[in-house]
């Protein structure tokens, strides 16, 4: 057990940015396939995750989810005027999932998650045009949560839990547009820091008024993560006393980056016996995240204003049970990016999405059913500027036209006992 | 499970599907075009200027800055073929020359401990390029711009042994540039030549001869620093530019621009002489005699003018003051001072013979600011630009500086005539950089201006474009192109393209 944990968080460690912001929507089969809807649905230990109010009313003893998705994700980007093109390197991520939960009386269940709801990898050529923004970045966070979920009354639950949080971090970019060495090579900035650690919580509740109709909500709080003393690599700056330029070589940094709250309410009615209708609205509390500062031991520092806005998802996720052993789902999403005009930025390039999904499982046997899944999400192409990096003292923008898309298919295991 | 497998599968190939592209892809037919121009073949014919000298040297990133290869990689989205330069082997900018002495390294700018700006200093570091070694593979290159040619060079027999800039990547030993350019089959070129007709005149101080007062029209018979004569250059311009078009080629001629408003002439002030009110008073009293006394004295023998009289007072304030010069266009007083009644020793008299003092007009180059203010003897009495005049070499003159504008203005109508007669494009690099240097050219951070080292516009040479002036005069070319072909090609973003070198890794 404890190596197929160390497994899961290794495969974990390398993640894709597919959602708004740098959340990443991938928190189990059976949701995904529905929209990655599932604040109301009872339907396995994947509640962990969305509602672990719901954990108790699950009817084994024992409940276990895993899966993993393959992500490909492609940015294209474009500048009419100046003739520029770049495309993303098509990055395949793996993120994975896993969780429990134990029923240790009628009014009572334990649950354990680990999933990493925040990441991003986004790769550019290097000393592409916009690499003074940024060449690539590598950001996860993963999430380690005990639940626990009380059953108050016939009608209503409740459930949360602590969360620990390890994040690492990478990011590399150009100093400027033009900073080179006497060789031309363009003067980089990286910097580099993982087993960044903190905690956080999450609350729900459920209100089952039937056994076909349930209402949920779900809060998951805010995580700051603070990298300190971090490690940042400059190189090919030139050998010079000028102000601002920095030595070669190594030196530490210090930055925060929010992991930043979410609330989810929704509903899941079932009807006509074989059917399931869920409906999903999370509020990303994105605000938090104005700005993305990084200071550096050598006394250099880099400020680079973000202003996100909180941002709304609208998921719809609907399930047939077509056998005994065979359900099938479809779900959609409106993703609503937080990135605002202006702020644009190359390392995560998103706008407003549909998210499309798919998906179905098989039981194997009555204990042991297999969880496929797929989502595309579709971007429109867009015309944006990123209007906030300075040289000296004056903000210069960078714009162009994006396209994005992600596409994902995903596989699990739901064991019950 | 077999069928999950084969299901997953099959999603899997709808991702290529998935692939995001955009409504109008830049690579797009239509998107751009070469309108009635053809860049599948492009050759770029020149001196310094279309090479990528920079900082008083050539060097790999300045060549890969340079206009013509910026241009090539726009002329890339619209059919043009590989565009290959004669890349020197390292980025210190001297070359080693068998038998002679090794060109100097590149310009960097030097700071202090303290963060000042100290100035421009050659770079270290022992160059690698051996203009020994010809690196002319069999095909030419498509960058031709040579450092140093005149128009009269590019279809001299022989230049190759005369130029190490042009050895290195002649076709051959009696190759000529123009010969290795329509060598090629250009479908496309530009000609940006005659700069250095005039500017090697400007940047020796005028030292040379100006062949529009001799008449000289034969080159063979001018000197490193001369002006070659107008109608000469109008000459040897349409036969290049005939040798060029002979195949059918269409292409961009580049006018000459001003010379003296480099910030090589506009750097160093002609008042450069800090004196205090006593100095002031103890030069003055020095030169009483002569201001006094010797120049009306020969105004009244006639051997001056009143007007030169007043030229050549001498008068020196407490603050800034004007450096005291030998003007080769006053009247040589020497002789007629050694005699009575004034009875100078031969010295005096020579200090005397063309001197007066600089006027706001003048320009001192860049090159002589070291030569200014320099006590020749230790006791203060012989002090260069002030007791012991600035030769020629050091002072371009106003009379020096009509003979270039003079020159130039010749020569533009000669470009622009050829452009307009056959059709070519016409890039009227004179009128930006006119506006480089009366103000600024506004870019995405800022403006790019003339001033030495801080302004964006000039290399550490005071003479050459930085990378960020290549690329506006690289979008001039593509307005001109545009104009005259009907094609339609993205600019570049000056701001994308860096300015000066710094570096403290100097001598």
């Amino acid at each position: 057990m404890k190596k197929l944990l160390l497994l899961v968080l290794f495969a974990l460690v390398t993640l894709i940015t597919y959602a708004g912001g740098y959340r990443v929507s991938v928190q189990g089969q059976r949701a995904i396939a529905m929209g990655h809807t599932g604040v109301a649905v009872v339907n396995s230990a994947e509640l962990v995750f969305f509602n672990p109010a719901g954990l108790v009313y699950l009817e084994n003893k024992l409940n276990v989810s895993v899966g993993a998705s393959g992500i490909f994700t492609d940015v294209i980007y474009q500048n009419s005027e100046f003739g520029l093109s770049a495309e993303t390197d098509s990055s395949v991520g793996t993120p994975l999932n896993l969780y429990g939960s134990y029923k240790v009386n009628d009014w009572m269940s334990l649950g354990l998650g680990i999933y990493t709801p925040y990441g991003s990898e986004v790769t550019w050529p290097t000393d592409w045009a916009g690499s003074h923004l940024v060449n690539s970045i590598e950001l996860a966070a993963i999430y380690v949560q005990p639940v626990v979920s009380f059953k108050l009354s016939e009608y209503f639950s409740i459930g949360g839990g602590p969360i620990f949080v390890t994040g690492s971090v990478k990011f590399d970019r150009n100093a400027s547009r033009t900073a080179t060495d006497i060789d031309g090579n363009r003067s980089n900035i990286a910097v580099d820091d993982s087993g960044v650690t903190n905690w956080g919580w999450s609350i729900g509740g459920m209100f089952s008024p039937t056994e076909k109709f349930r209402l949920g909500f779900s809060y998951r709080s805010e995580i700051i993560l603070e990298a300190e003393d971090g490690e940042a690599t400059f190189s090919n700056f030139p050998i010079s006393t000028r102000p601002g330029i920095p030595a070669n070589g190594a030196t530490t940094f210090n930055a925060e980056l929010p992991l930043p709250a979410e609330l989810t309410i929704g509903l899941s009615y079932e009807f006509l016996d074989k059917w399931l209708f869920a409906f999903d609205y999370n509020r990303q509390y994105w605000s938090v995240y104005e700005s993305l500062d990084i200071t550096f031991g050598n006394g250099a520092s880099s400020l680079n204003p973000r202003n996100y806005k909180d941002s709304s998802v609208y998921r719809f996720g609907l399930q047939y049970d077509a056998t005994s052993k065979i359900s099938l789902r479809a779900g959609y999403y409106r993703d609503e990016s937080p990135v605002q005009s202006g702020f644009f930025a190359p390392e995560t390039p998103r706008n407003d999405s549909d998210g499309f999904t798919g998906g179905f499982s098989v039981a194997i046997t009555p204990r042991l059913a297999i969880d496929a899944s797929f989502f595309y999400l579709r971007f429109e192409e867009i015309d944006e500027s990123y209007d906030f990096y300075q040289e000296d003292g004056q903000n210069i923008p960078f714009e162009g036209t994006y396209k994005s898309s992600a596409f994902s298919p995903g596989l699990g295991l739901t064991y019950k006992l | 499970m077999r069928n999950t497998i084969k299901y997953l599968a099959v999603l899997a190939l709808g991702i290529i599907a998935c692939e995001p592209e955009f409504d109008t892809p830049i690579d797009d037919e239509g998107v751009y075009s070469s309108g009635e121009a053809d860049f599948s073949k492009f050759v770029s014919v020149g001196n310094s200027l279309t090479a990528g000298f920079a900082d008083g040297g050539l060097y790999i990133t300045g060549q890969e800055n340079s206009f013509p290869n910026i241009l090539s990689q726009q002329f890339a989205l619209v059919g043009g073929g590989e565009f290959t330069q004669p890349l020197m082997a390292d980025n210190t900018g001297g070359m080693l020359i068998p038998g002679a002495d090794t060109l100097p390294n590149r310009f960097v700018l030097v700071f202090d401990a303290d963060g000042a700006a100290v100035g421009p200093a050659r770079l270290s570091g022992t160059p690698t390029t051996s203009a020994a070694n010809n690196i002319n593979t069999g095909s030419s290159f498509g960058n031709l711009g040579v450092p140093g040619a005149k128009s009269y060079h590019l279809g001299f027999e022989g230049y190759a042994a005369l130029n190490p800039y042009f050895g290195r990547f002649a076709s051959g030993a009696n190759a000529t540039v123009i010969g290795d350019a329509v060598g090629q089959s250009p479908t496309f070129f530009t000609l940006w030549i005659g700069n250095n007709d005039i500017l090697s005149y400007a940047t020796s101080g005028g030292v040379g001869v100006d062949h529009n007062v001799t008449g000289e029209m034969n080159p063979a018979n001018y000197g490193a620093d001369d002006i070659t004569n107008n109608e000469a250059f109008d000459g040897v311009y349409r036969q290049l530019v005939g040798a060029l078009t002979s195949g059918g080629a269409k292409g961009a001629l580049l006018n000459l621009p001003d010379v003296t408003s480099l910030p090589f002439f506009t750097t160093v002030p002609a008042n450069a002489i800090p004196l205090d009110a006593a100095t002031a008073a103890f030069l003055n009293a020095r030169f009483e005699a002569y201001n006094t006394q010797i120049l009306p004295g020969l105004a009244q023998f006639g051997l001056i003018t009143m007007t030169e009289v007043t030229e050549r007072q001498i008068n020196f304030v407490a603050g800034q003051n004007f450096v005291t010069i030998t003007d080769e266009a006053l009247t040589d007083i020497s002789m007629a001072i050694q005699g009575p009644p004034f009875n100078l020793d031969p010295q005096t008299a020579s200090v005397l013979s063309q001197l007066r003092q600089a006027t706001p007009q003048d320009l001192i180059p860049l090159t002589s600011s070291g030569n200014i203010g320099v006590d020749l003897i230790g006791d203060g009495s012989a002090v260069t630009g002030v007791s012991v005049p600035l030769g020629d070499k050091d002072v371009l003159t106003v009379a020096e500086q009509e003979a270039i504008s003079n020159a130039q203005t010749a020569y533009n109508t000669t470009i622009r005539e050829v452009a307009e007669a056959i059709g070519l494009a016409f890039v009227d690099v004179k009128s930006v950089l006119a506006q480089a240097a009366d103000g600024g050219i506004p870019f995405d951070g800022g403006l790019i201006t003339s001033t030495f080292a801080s302004g964006g516009g000039f290399s550490l040479d005071g003479l050459h474009p930085t990378p960020r002036a290549h690329a506006l005069v690289t979008n001039l070319v593509i307005e001109a192109i545009e104009a005259t072909y009907g094609a339609t090609l993205p600019v570049v973003n000056p701001g994308d393209f860096g300015t000066v070198t710094v570096s403290n890794e100097v001598n």
